[in-house]
């Protein structure tokens, strides 16, 4: 059996790419904290999701069938917060809940780079054999 | 790489906020400015902030991810520094070097009260942008470890 790293990283090397933009993001809704007329952004996970979905690689069970190529690159759409607490000078961003989104993405940031690091590690004891 | 993006991102907010504070410095120090004519007095300064769009960071040579295309912002910046509309406080002081004719001294428009609050907001501001730096280092920092154990 054949050993893929697609395969084996189960898209938590996608999940990095997604975490490391949404935190972009994030640290420029907070950087704008104080813009009049600023409206808070963010990216859903959902929809980042099912586009990777569609992009799922075909079982090929004869050897004259295509590779589908599982090209991705994450980019959910760019969506607006709805605010909680409008403000006068028409800004959105909720200070607080922009840093729990924030802390939340690191630890799912994490989450991701701690499976990619023990998978890493399972395959090289595969490897080596010790 | 977005992650390294949060270093300009927060860096910009943090500017921004300095610039925010140096303002409230200024008008903080004025605030017994007297002058003798109106046009003379020192007014209230407050920047302007408005977002970064990706455009302007393109034009200073700065590279951004797929993403970030899609319209995300890519920090803030100082739009403008402008000086307040608010009255100024003329008051009766004949004795005051600086008395016109009339004996009116003219005092700035500045709020110590809304100063001391922008300062602490804008402080805050600061802080936050720092924390945000430092967690997206040590996030960059595990990257480099990636597969090392």
């Amino acid at each position: 059996m054949a050993i893929s790293f697609a395969g084996a990283f189960a898209g938590h090397d996608k999940a990095l790419e997604f975490r490391s933009a949404r935190a972009a993001i994030l640290a420029n809704n907070i950087a704008n904290a104080d813009t009049p007329n600023y409206k808070a952004r963010d990216v859903s996970f959902d929809a980042a999701f099912s586009d990777e979905m569609k992009r799922l690689q075909l079982q090929g069970t004869n050897d004259r069938h295509f590779a589908h190529a599982a090209e991705s690159d994450v980019s959910g759409d760019l969506l607006y917060r709805n605010p909680e607490q409008p403000s006068l000078d028409g800004n959105t961003v909720d200070m607080q809940r922009e840093q729990a989104e924030y802390a939340q993405n690191s630890m799912q940031f994490d989450t991701s780079f701690m499976f990619l690091d023990r998978k890493i590690s399972g395959m090289r004891k595969a490897l080596t054999g010790n | 790489m977005s992650l390294s993006n949060i270093f300009t991102i927060s860096g910009s907010a943090m500017s921004a906020q300095t610039v925010r504070l140096n303002t409230i410095a200024s008008n903080m120090a004025n605030v017994d400015s007297a002058a003798s004519s109106a046009d003379q007095t020192y007014r209230a300064r407050k920047p302007v902030f408005s977002q970064m769009m990706n455009n302007s960071m393109r034009d200073r040579g700065w590279q951004n991810t797929k993403l970030d295309e899609t319209g995300a912002g890519v920090g803030v910046q100082v739009q403008a520094i402008v000086e307040s509309d608010a009255p100024l406080q003329p008051r009766y002081e004949p004795d005051h070097p600086m008395a016109n004719e009339e004996g009116y001294v003219f005092y700035p428009n500045v709020n110590p009260m809304e100063e001391m609050a922008d300062m602490m907001s804008a402080s805050r501001s600061f802080q936050t942008n720092v924390e945000i730096m430092n967690s997206a280092k040590s996030m960059m920092q595990k990257m480099l470890t990636l597969g090392q154990s």
